[in-house]
């Protein structure tokens, strides 16, 4: 029979066999002797840590109770490795680039930097990640007691320690063990040779193991068949019913969420790979590890429900089989596998959750709060000690979660839940490498919303087992809410809880960072980040991977330049250079000043500081500093400022062109008026100079003209001056009463007198005329508003018409004035010819004169305009009317002043 | 208002058709002077009318007259048999470009614009006329 101390000492020179392993491992990869550690077999099996103790033990144990669907958590990882092999080759690229040293460090780069983001990421995975590291205590403690055995047990140092005693010591010794490996120095690049050879070394140790039981099995079970005929016979049923069922799915999903964001496996798939190459290894070969290791999980498991004694835990079927048989070489050997597939997941969970924890979390409120960060020489030994501290807190944690939930007693469900939970980071992840436009706050938000499904639906139902109050809870719901029962959310009821978790905190998830990236927009910097993440594989196409450190090739150099300036305008710089170093543009070796002359050129397309920073990360293969790349976010950031402005602007200007576009159109009428206007004035005044001219050539060369003639002519020319005069004058009048120049003033007048006033003017003209004026009726004073003058020179203008346009043999003229309906009227008719009906509205325009009019009628066509003018000022209308007479009668209608 | 005739007796030479009654006078004067005989009218049918029933030697015209337009009496001159030989000179106070396309167009013989030279007016009569020069 084993002893507990003899099980306990081999575990603890297992242990020390690893630390050489790694110690070793370690001082080769220093020494940059890396033959066989630098090669993809050790990768490969590195990230076998998948397989933990959950496998070695606790498959056997879910083949025993649910058949088939152990498979699921293999079948996960296969689908990634094999199917998603792009996923995981950017996913290392971009984090080779940004030197990205965790899951967290990932999102919160993508997103702009965040710290916050990283701080939530941090403390999801350790809570998320506790009832998994529980599990390997549990299995460890539970594998200690099988091997040890009841007949040993309570002997030796184990004398008096139950369950959680051990499972204490496991954690501590776990915790020492991780510390001593995993924090002897901090490399730069969290990169850990030694650890990940140790790990590949346990890889293989329990596949050894998992296989040697499974033989063992095979053999004393005769084969394959006898074994499935033999556990038929002895009423064996492997579960089949629900195969391919909605828990299915829900695991394969969770699997395939977990090989990506599971913080270990994320250290070993992405931080400590060396060469992206080793992927193409890995892609097949660590699903023929997974392969392996499943090949015997159902033959044991139906074989030890057949043979062993009803009542035995099938999660440790693998160490009580042989155990049974008598086979203590070969249960160590078990024991040994088990063991290393716990310690190799909790060694490196807990660095990388370590590195998460004292990154994000710990140095950053240390180096705000504390002093000792001051001086540089003290922060490796700070970060060191937080590595350390946080190694110590999250086994304590998971050593909590073991001691609250010790009474349930599989180890698959446990580990599922942490499954679920780091799932919670998959669709940020996913969102982070594939989708452009997801948002910081959208991933926070999903993260965080997902977290809190989770914590609701999946981790705390498994208290279950040691809380009353949680088990209240799961009937009845919080405050007695049914909707809201941890596993009947929004009355989803029936479903198994842990597709039920899953699914409102994926669909939650999924739909926040989805709806979420939608509604908010991004920050320059997580733009510029989105873009570095999104094109990883175009930015290094043409340069051909990492620059070489201190010196650039043309090729490096133009690649860069060629992506601001574009093709043509880098081709015909670099030509150029090349022309005058008299070499061939492939040869180019860019000179100070050639590099000089491209930041200036880059500056001016991306200002100086990005164009800075673009070259000598370029030039020296440095990294960007933090400042750097913050005043290069700030310059895009202004760029979108000032091309947002830019957008403004042009789209007053599209406004602004339009408007002057209908203000051409108005000149353009306006001008059309205008030379229309002119041709009349040219026209009138062309009239009188005629006669004029003719008169006084006639005059200067004839000198046989009696006096009398020569008087007539010089009348003539005399009288025609006068007419342009006139002309003249009446149209600045016009023209200045049209744009209202003219100050004008309105008092309150009467308007009778200023028609007597005009009356008088005219006496002459109609006596010469022998022109009659018969008077209607008046109205008496009254009050109107207006300039006495100019009234007086509209109706002299009205008199003078109707005078000049009347050719009947007794003119007469008729003048009657009336008050009607608020307004004072004047009517002016004469009995001459009238006025045709289509010329009714044109006489009112200027240079208008009916056809009746003959040219000795003198005027050139603006007096009616100009009155028309004028009694608009007073706020009254000139209009042609019904006349008495049966020639034409003009009405001046005037608003009355209420006294 | 009509200007003064010589009379039906004696051939006419010259008919002006012309509103403006100051133009009308030197135009009468200047044409008078060179030794031709006028008849003068002031509105545009009474130009057609005139030219019907006398049949000048050539037909002054303004383009602006009463009652009817000096392009629409050429119009009619031109559409009528009996008439259409009459030369016909074209006064414009406008003077553009497009009142003189307009004129050629009508088939006038020549195109005066105001305010003119009386040598212009008495220049290119003769010249309708086919009088040399040096006549006076």
């Amino acid at each position: 029979m084993l002893s507990a101390d003899f099980v306990i000492a081999t575990a603890v020179a297992y242990v020390g066999l690893l630390f050489v392993l790694a110690y070793f491992g370690d001082r080769r990869a220093r020494s940059n002797q890396r033959s066989w550690l630098h090669s993809p077999w050790v990768y490969t099996l590195s990230i076998s840590v998948y397989c933990t103790s959950w496998t070695f033990y606790g498959a056997v144990g879910n083949a025993a109770r649910s058949g088939l669907e152990f498979l699921t958590i293999y079948l996960g990882p296969t689908l990634v490795f094999v199917g998603w092999w792009f996923l995981l080759r950017r996913l290392v690229r971009i984090s080779h680039q940004q030197r990205i040293t965790s899951l967290a460090d990932l999102l919160s780069s993508r997103f702009g930097k965040s710290n916050r983001l990283a701080v939530l990421v941090t403390i999801i995975a350790v809570i998320g990640i506790a009832p998994y590291i529980a599990l390997q205590l549990k299995a460890v403690t539970s594998s200690i007691q099988a091997v040890a055995g009841a007949s040993e047990f309570g002997r030796g140092s184990l004398t008096g320690i139950d369950d959680v005693g051990l499972a204490l010591g496991v954690a501590a010794a776990m915790a020492l063990f991780t510390i001593l490996f995993g924090t002897r120095h901090v490399d730069a690049k969290e990169q850990h040779h030694g650890v990940v050879a140790a790990i590949a070394f346990e890889a293989v140790v329990k596949l050894a193991a998992l296989l040697a039981v499974g033989m063992f099995v095979v053999f004393i079970g005769g084969g394959f068949e006898q074994i499935f005929s033999d556990a038929a016979a002895a009423g064996v049923r492997v579960d089949a019913e629900n195969t391919f069922d909605v828990r299915w799915l829900t695991t394969l999903t969770l699997s395939m969420a977990a090989i990506v964001c599971l913080p270990r496996q994320f250290q070993v798939t992405v931080v400590e790979n060396s060469d992206e190459n080793h992927l193409r290894t890995a892609s097949w070969a660590f699903p023929a590890y997974m392969l392996l290791m499943s090949l015997f999980i159902l033959p044991i498991a139906v074989f030890g429900l057949a043979k062993m004694p009803a009542g035995s835990n099938p999660d440790m079927f693998a160490l009580t089989i042989p155990l049974a048989f008598g086979q203590e070489t070969l249960a160590l050997l078990a024991f040994i596998g088990g063991f290393s597939s716990a310690t190799s997941m909790i060694i490196l969970e807990s660095i990388a959750l370590s590195i998460m924890v004292s990154n994000h979390i710990i140095m950053p409120l240390i180096l705000r709060f504390g002093s000792a960060s001051r001086n540089g020489g003290g922060v490796t030994g700070l970060l060191l000690f937080a590595r350390r501290l946080s190694i110590v807190l999250i086994l304590s944690l998971g050593f909590f979660y073991f001691f609250f939930t010790r009474d349930s007693n599989a180890l698959a469900p446990i580990g599922l839940i942490s499954f679920n939970g780091i799932a919670q980071f998959f669709p940020a992840v996913i969102a982070a490498l594939f989708w452009r436009d997801a948002t910081r706050r959208a991933a926070t938000a999903a993260i965080a919303t997902g977290f809190v499904f989770w914590f609701w639906c999946s981790f705390l139902p498994s208290f279950a087992s040691v809380s009353p109050q949680v088990v209240l809870l799961l009937e009845q719901g919080p405050w007695g809410i049914a909707w809201l029962r941890p596993e009947a959310m929004f009355g989803l009821e029936g479903l198994d809880p842990l597709a039920h978790a899953a699914f409102w905190s994926l669909s939650a998830n999924v739909l926040t960072l989805v709806i979420g990236s939608l509604l908010t927009s991004q920050s320059a910097l997580e733009r510029l980040q989105a873009s570095v993440f999104l094109d990883v594989f175009r930015t290094n196409q043409a340069s051909g991977g990492n620059f070489v450190l201190g010196s650039a090739t043309a090729n490096d150099l133009f690649f860069v330049v060629e992506r601001v300036l574009g093709d043509t305008r880098a081709a015909a710089l670099f030509e150029a250079e090349a022309r005058d170093a008299g070499v061939d543009p492939d040869l180019l070796e860019p000179s100070p000043e050639f590099i000089g002359r491209l930041e200036r050129e880059l500056a001016g397309s991306i200002g100086a500081a990005s164009a800075h920073v673009m070259l000598s990360k370029v030039v020296s293969g440095s990294d960007v500093s933090l400042e750097e790349m913050m005043q290069m976010a700030d310059e895009t950031q202004q760029a979108i400022e000032y091309s947002q402005q830019l957008e403004k602007t042009s789209a007053e200007l599209r406004s602004t062109a339009q408007k002057l576009e209908e203000a051409n159109t108005q000149l353009r009428e306006l001008d059309l008026q205008k030379d229309e206007f002119l041709s009349q004035v040219s026209h009138e005044v062309r009239t009188p100079m005629t006669s004029i001219r003719s008169f006084s050539e006639i005059l200067l060369h004839a000198d046989d003209i009696d006096q009398q003639q020569r008087r007539k002519f010089v009348s003539t020319i005399h009288q025609e001056s006068l007419r342009l005069t006139k002309l003249l004058d009446e149209i600045l009048d016009l023209s200045a009463l049209e744009r209202g120049e003219r100050t004008w003033r309105n008092a309150p007048i009467d308007p009778e007198r200023a028609l007597d006033r005009a009356l008088d003017v005219c006496e002459a003209l109609l006596r010469q005329r022998n022109v009659s004026v018969e008077w209607g009726r008046r109205s008496g004073a009254a009050l109107v508003e207006g300039d006495p003058d100019r009234l007086c020179q509209v109706f002299i203008n009205l008199i003078s018409n109707a005078v000049k346009y009347n050719d009947t043999a007794n003119p007469v003229i008729s003048v009657s004035t009336r008050l009607r309906a608020g307004h004072h009227l004047v009517d002016i008719a004469d009995n001459g010819p009238g006025i045709a009906t289509g010329e009714r509205k044109l006489i009112f325009e200027k240079f208008s004169r009916g056809a009746q009019a003959a040219a000795d009628q003198g005027g050139a066509g603006l007096g009616l305009a100009i009155s028309r003018q004028i009694v608009k000022r007073m706020h009254g209308s000139l209009d042609l009317v019904q006349s008495p007479l049966p020639g034409a009668c003009f009405r001046v209608r005037l608003p009355v002043l209420v006294v | 208002m009509s200007g003064g005739s010589k009379g039906g007796y004696l051939a006419t030479d010259i008919v002006i058709a012309e509103d403006e009654p100051s133009i009308l006078e030197s135009l009468e004067f200047i044409l008078r002077r060179a030794g031709w005989s006028i008849h003068c009218v002031t509105d545009g049918d009474a130009a057609l009318e005139a030219v019907r029933r006398l049949r000048p030697r050539i037909l002054v015209l303004d383009v602006m007259l009463p009652r009817r337009s000096g392009f629409d009496v050429l119009k009619h001159i031109r559409a009528d048999t009996d008439m259409r030989p009459t030369p016909v000179l074209i006064l414009t106070a406008k003077g553009q470009q497009q009142d003189r396309r307009i004129a050629e167009e009508l088939g006038a013989d020549a195109f005066v614009t105001k305010p003119y030279a009386n040598a212009e007016v008495v220049g290119a009569v003769r010249q309708l006329l086919g009088e040399g020069s040096g006549s006076a």
